[in-house]
């Protein structure tokens, strides 16, 4: 895991506290459909909340790509990459 | 259960809890539609609150009788679609009777509504292209956004800072942005800010399609929509709509100023490959079309009864949407008041619809009421009378 991801992947688990159960634990290869207990449009919504935080734009069709926290993570490196 | 339908288990395990509360709120079947806003449902007469009949048209003489005539004088289908197999005079008639109701230059007409959203938007947002979508944005929205080539991105509902941020977040990208909202939304009934979206549409510079399903003929002094209400149709670009809620029918348009719109007409599959609409379908519509323009007694019925409703039931104490609008939608407190909350007000004679999670906005667990120009007062104090003993009842108040 690079630096970057380092700090990224606590930001992440920061946002999805504030909507998941207290009770629910993820990890990497937690299953973002299925895995974190939330409705479609709440996955959408936490992944707004993503945008907001690292002032990134992630489109739908590349959400649908993305199964796993550890496989957001990298998204999100890699859309900086590109905006940056 | 096949494994091909295996992916639906999840869905069947739903819709049996929801049936060990009492009905299927998936197939409601009304045994006969008596009026605009009564039917005979389990044998019984039911006050319709859950009806999309803003104006109700459905049953105006002249619309009536315009169908009928269509029917006689032209059959009852175009068997195909238009780009194959040709235009009815009648079409022709309405994309210009709608173009005159809005004041621009051309008109197409879709036969959903539905078709309407996924025909417009999916053509006019290729690749390179951005498209803004409203979070609350309806199905057909979302569907399109599917078909499109465009890269999607959602905003925060009816947050015009928010879509400026995400605007900005693309700033040097090449492609067109084409923001797309609702003038009212379909859960909570709540009106979109219109003047602040025109003005960061023209501040960053975008597209902008405005969907009026469920304000045409009810906001605004011509019966146009929030647009018109709000001051904003100069800065509109397309409007999308249909027919089967204020009009009393089915079937979608789109309404432009843009000197090239035609050309939709031989890009946009939704229009080119499905038939066209059927002649008792275009006879009404072009009725109720009529009826609104030069009715606005219309118009300001569905608004009063709209805030008789909205008034009575928070009173009552219910949590209501944010604002009076055709739809009024109760909070219900979790997934399962709801349910019996429905439940009870059908027993009681009174239909509305439950809106559950994942189709309503933050999760909520809605009665959603939709009222008519034909309500009377005495029925809509009525439903409110039913709905707030039910509550009681209930203990959701």
């Amino acid at each position: 895991m690079t630096n970057n991801a380092t700090n990224i992947e606590p930001q992440i688990l920061e946002l999805l506290a504030r909507r998941i159960p207290p009770d629910v634990n993820v990890s990497a290869d937690t299953q973002i459909v299925g895995g974190l207990g939330l409705d479609s449009v709440a996955i959408l919504d936490f992944i707004m909340d993503i945008e907001d935080r690292f002032d990134i734009s992630i489109p739908l069709d590349r959400i649908a790509e993305v199964q796993t926290l550890g496989e957001l993570t990298r998204a999100i490196e890699a859309l900086q990459r590109t905006t940056n | 259960m096949t494994a091909l339908f295996a992916k639906f288990a999840a869905l069947r395990a739903g819709i049996e809890a929801l049936q060990t509360s009492g009905r299927n709120p998936f197939d409601v079947r009304f045994e006969k539609i008596l009026s605009a806003t009564e039917a005979l449902l389990e044998g019984r007469p039911c006050l319709l609150f859950g009806t999309n009949n803003y104006l109700g048209l459905t049953f105006d003489e002249s619309c009536v009788e315009a169908s009928v005539k269509a029917v006689h004088e032209a059959g009852t289908g175009t068997t195909g679609s238009r780009i194959a197999n040709g235009t009815y005079g009648e079409h022709t008639l309405l994309e210009r009777r709608m173009a005159e109701f809005y004041g621009k230059r051309s008109a197409m007409v879709f036969t959903t509504g539905y078709q309407a959203n996924l025909g417009l938007i999916s053509t006019l947002a290729g690749r390179e292209d951005q498209l803004l979508i409203d979070a609350d944005s309806h199905a057909s929205i979302y569907d399109a956004c599917k078909l499109s080539a465009a890269e999607v991105i959602r905003f925060r509902h009816n947050d015009a800072e928010d879509l400026r941020n995400r605007l900005r977040r693309l700033e040097g990208r090449p492609g067109n942005r084409v923001i797309v909202v609702e003038g009212i939304y379909s859960m909570l009934g709540d009106s979109a800010p219109l003047r602040e979206i025109a003005a960061v549409k023209r501040e960053l510079g975008a597209t902008l399609i405005v969907d009026e399903a469920h304000s045409l003929g009810i906001r605004g002094k011509h019966g146009r929509g929030v647009c018109e209400d709000v001051g904003v149709e100069s800065d509109v670009d397309f409007v999308v709509g249909t027919f089967s809620k204020s009009l009393g029918a089915i079937g979608g348009f789109a309404v432009s100023d843009l000197p090239d719109f035609d050309l939709l007409r031989i890009a946009c599959r939704p229009y080119m490959f499905t038939a066209s609409l059927p002649p008792a379908i275009v006879g009404s519509v072009t009725a109720a079309l009529a009826r609104i323009s030069t009715d606005a007694s219309l118009g300001a019925r569905v608004r009063s009864n709209s805030g008789r409703l909205y008034s009575g039931l928070a009173q009552a104490g219910f949590a209501v949407g944010p604002e009076p609008n055709p739809i009024v939608a109760l909070k219900m407190p979790d997934k399962e008041s709801a349910v019996h909350f429905w439940n009870r007000i059908i027993d009681q004679g009174v239909y509305a619809n439950l809106a559950l999670p994942p189709a309503t906005p933050g999760s909520l667990s809605l009665i959603r009421c939709s009222i008519s120009a034909a309500h009377t007062e005495a029925q809509i104090d009525r439903a409110v009378s039913i709905m707030a003993a039910v509550g009681r009842e209930l203990r959701v108040l």
